[in-house]
């Protein structure tokens, strides 16, 4: 084990990636849910799939988690093919489906020992880090509640919780916080910041630019089966958007016509069927441009560019519809 | 392609699951099984009892001849060791199943973890089998006490009603691990699989007493020759060398039959 | 020992439960608003577009029993005397037997575990009490579509005894109104029962007695073969009023005796009613 460790140590002077992906291709019968993505994730790094429901973030997830094979292209996790390692591959991982999966039948902390076996892990070790974990996952308190009686937030937590018990290399999370209230968000993406902080490698799905951009170092936006973009957040929302957006709301019959006397006006224009985005470095001067034009907006807002402005600009569709 | 320093960790963890995660699974099954063992062990008590006092006291009051050289009590012990197997492993084997992908989906978070289908289901049904061989053991227990075990040889007849209840399992998990959506189809198994099958499998009256045209439910049901089999065992009746033959080939390739399809639904699913 | 909850606990949370559904007006309304007709309405509706299948398969049921027993077993045993004194070849014995036994059967598992599942779970009673439904429309419309299912059965049953010739006389035709009146006392008696359970695992114990019920009622063979104490706590018990009465009808050897069975299903039925509406009115009125 020591030789080992030292032979890592001068051949991964350069890091080798976690997870590699070239041409990566998922289809079900006549449907292409991955439509050959390529992509890298370097170890300790967080990165993210954001992208509406059914843009095959999902599948890849599956795919990375070496329990759906692909139908084509090349795949290496861990440096290992999952179609001859799944389970080798899957005893480095954790995973966070987006939809909780947790055995109703036995109580909190029980679903922790009993996932810890799958791993082959002795009782005793299992024991002692299910403890550290309910209290890493605020739960230590309900440990002998059964999953039935935890509300949306607690479940999610039990199941990172459980996800982590056999202290994995890289952890997926698919849609973490989808369906929770804003106040388990928050305590949920604490606990995720937490780890990002210890070093675990983060791969995780979201439709929530926030949440894209709290917890991902780097992350490609997906659509269709297809990579649209790839950067930081920050990058991407230089790259594909201005610094501030300028929204304005003239009432819904108004909003067409409104859109054709303020053209030119901004980098550019996004016509919503409620309102009008309108991109600029400076929106206050654009609102100020449309008002001594005699137009006269009902709401007016001025906001910092977000992801969800980079996936309209690359997709010409709302994220979250 | 060099073997990365992850790549080893990976493999030299991975190691133990491939190796024993059917066995973790068991240890599962029989975490949960604490949540309901005392209904368990009620049902397993209080079931064999009822039913000899049923059949073996008022029902032979109408059979006083007896059947085939043996009391009635001692005719219908080994079909009723077999059919307490065969009700196990309906229980177990309808509705957990479909619940593993669908109200409880643990077979997904299983597989989430470096065990294989192939391993939950082995693991699951190991866990069946042991719940079953406890059930059986107890019924033949009330057996033994209502004296109607002649033969000394009788003991193998549990092992003959675990062989014949897995095969009648395995028959059924073959159809509900296919089940996407549950809308009475499980129902209908009971209903026209496992009520026919108790029935008309020389149960509680040899097969030979059915019209004719009836007895083919028989010759097809695992149940029947489990049972003739376990007659054999108890109290010796007479069956040729090849019949005794064709009845465990019979049970043993359904077993074998079903643990592969089943292993074979269960991780098609999964990877899906 | 069958019921280990007492009752006080096993009601409490019930109320809880069922009070914010019931709207403020609540309180004032009555228990019973003559509009059955609705629920029952519903129940044929959710069975058309859900399970019919289901419900049709039901059937068979005891059909097979009959097939099975009465001929398979049956030509070994040939005739056998009933407890009325008639010598009867034994398929007619358990025919009618089978009768009462499917009654029971539907009627037990319509009013425990259907409206268990209903009230607990789907919370589909909280939800029609929100409407001018009163709780005894309610419980009245479940028993009513219990008994339309089980005068269903009986019927399709009836039809192929007589073809087998297992109706033995005139008097056979009684048994269908026999049927909904036993299935109504076990209907009654179920629900009553279903008001006080509060998991599913209490619903195991539904099956516990009914099983002994099942095998012990003078359904495959005459009650003599017990001693006289057994035989005293099996005619305490419903289902053998329920085999006898219709085993009466069938066989035509009728005896005073049909207006002591016909006396014990009207008292569980007045009993299981007054508890049912006892037991609502405690649940989701006050």
């Amino acid at each position: 084990m020591v030789a080992h460790g030292k032979a890592g140590l001068c051949s991964t002077l350069v890091p080798a990636p976690v997870i590699s992906a070239q041409s990566l291709t998922k289809k079900y019968d006549d449907f292409t849910a991955v439509a050959g993505i390529d992509f890298e994730v370097a170890p300790g790094e967080s990165f993210g799939l954001l992208g509406p429901n059914g843009a095959g973030k999902s599948t890849t997830m599956r795919m990375i988690g070496a329990v759906s094979t692909r139908t084509d292209g090349e795949l290496t996790i861990l440096g290992l093919d999952p179609n001859t390692h799944g389970p080798d591959i899957r005893s480095q991982l954790g995973v966070v489906p987006q939809q909780d999966n947790l055995d109703l039948d036995l109580r909190v902390r029980d679903n922790l020992l009993v996932y810890g076996r799958y791993f082959g892990l002795p009782r005793k070790q299992i024991a002692e880090r299910a403890d550290e974990l309910l209290e890493f996952a605020q739960l230590a308190d309900r440990r002998g509640a059964k999953v039935d009686e935890l509300s949306g937030g607690m479940k999610r937590r039990l199941t990172i919780a459980r996800a982590l018990i056999n202290d994995p290399r890289i952890l997926l999370l698919d849609e973490p916080t989808t369906g929770l209230d804003p106040q388990a968000r928050h305590i949920l993406w604490d606990r995720l910041f937490r780890l990002k902080e210890r070093g675990t490698t983060l791969v995780l799905t979201t439709h929530y630019m926030d949440e894209a951009e709290q917890l991902c170092d780097r992350l490609v936006v997906v659509d269709k089966g297809q990579i649209m973009a790839e950067g930081s957040p920050a990058s991407l929302i230089r790259d594909y958007s201005s610094r501030e957006v300028l929204e304005v709301r003239f009432g819904s019959d108004k909003n067409a016509e409104a859109a054709e006397r303020v053209q030119g006006i901004g980098e550019r224009i996004e016509v919503l069927p409620d309102r009008l985005l309108i991109y600029s470095d400076n929106g206050e001067a654009e609102l100020v441009k449309i008002t001594e034009m005699g137009l006269h907006p009902i709401t007016s807002l001025v906001r910092r560019s977000s992801l969800e402005d980079v996936f309209l600009r690359l997709t010409g569709r709302s994220l979250v519809e | 392609m060099t073997v990365t320093d992850d790549a080893r960790r990976a493999l030299t963890s991975g190691a133990a699951p491939r190796r024993f995660g059917a066995l973790y699974i068991l240890e599962h099954r029989i975490r949960a099984l604490r949540g309901y063992a005392w209904s368990a062990v009620m049902t397993s008590l209080g079931n064999p009892i009822v039913y000899l006092f049923a059949l073996g006291v008022g029902l032979a009051s109408l059979v006083p001849a007896g059947i085939g050289g043996v009391s009635y009590l001692e005719f219908v012990a080994p079909a009723l060791l077999c059919t307490a197997a065969m009700t196990v492993a309906a229980n177990e084997t309808t509705y957990p199943i479909v619940a593993g992908f669908k109200w409880n989906p643990i077979f997904h978070g299983m597989n989430a973890s470096p065990i294989t289908g192939r391993q939950i289901v082995h693991g699951t049904m190991l866990f069946i089998a042991l719940r079953m061989t406890f059930a059986v053991a107890v019924y033949y227990a009330v057996i033994l006490a209502f004296g109607a075990v002649p033969s000394a040889w009788g003991i193998l007849s549990v092992a003959i009603a675990v062989l014949t209840g897995m095969a009648i399992g395995l028959l059924i998990s073959s159809y509900s691990s296919t089940l996407k959506d549950e809308r009475g189809q499980l129902a209908m198994v009971m209903r026209f699989g496992f009520t026919p099958m108790f029935l008309f499998s020389g149960t509680f009256f040899p097969l030979s007493e059915l019209p004719i045209y009836l007895q083919p439910i028989g010759w097809i049901s695992p149940l029947w020759h489990g049972v003739e089999l376990g007659r054999l065992a108890t109290y010796g009746q007479p069956i040729a060398p090849w019949l005794i033959a064709v009845h465990i080939g019979y049970l043993v390739s359904i077993i074998v039959i079903g643990l592969w399809s089943t292993s074979r639904t269960v991780t098609r699913r999964l990877a899906g | 020992m069958t019921a280990p909850a007492p009752a006080a606990p096993a009601g409490a949370p019930l109320p809880e439960r069922g009070r914010p559904a019931v709207p403020p007006a609540g309180r004032s309304r009555g228990l019973y608003a003559g509009n059955t007709r609705a629920v029952v309405g519903r129940g044929l509706l959710a069975t058309k577009s859900n399970n019919w299948l289901i419900v049709v398969s039901g059937f068979f049921e005891p059909v097979f029993y009959l097939l099975s027993l009465g001929i398979g077993f049956g030509a070994i045993v040939g005739t056998v005397q009933t407890a009325t004194g008639a010598e009867v070849p034994y398929a007619a014995f358990i025919a009618p037997a089978l009768l009462a036994v499917s009654a029971m059967n539907g009627a037990v598992y319509d009013s425990t575990w259907n409206v268990f599942f209903k009230l607990h779970y789907a919370k589909l009673y909280q939800g029609m009490l929100t409407t001018t439904l009163g709780p005894l429309d309610v419980a009245l419309g479940e028993i009513l579509l219990a008994l339309l299912r089980g005068a269903l059965y009986a019927t399709g049953f009836m039809v192929i005894m007589q073809v087998l010739g297992l109706n033995l006389a005139w008097t056979a035709i009684l048994a269908l109104p026999a049927v909904l009146i036993i299935a109504f006392g076990f209907a009654s008696i179920g629900m009553a029962i279903t008001s006080y359970l509060k998991t599913f695992q209490q619903m195991d114990w539904v099956n516990f007695i009914m099983l002994p019920m099942f095998l012990f009622s003078a359904t495959f063979y005459p009650i003599s073969v017990y001693p006289q104490a057994i035989q005293w706590i099996i005619q305490a018990l419903p289902l053998w009023h329920g085999v006898e009465l219709i085993r009466s009808f069938t066989t035509g050897s009728l005896t005073e005796m049909v207006w002591v069975h016909l006396g014990y299903f009207g008292l569980m039925i007045a009993i299981g009613i007054a508890v049912t509406t006892r037991r609502l009115r405690k649940l989701f009125l006050n």
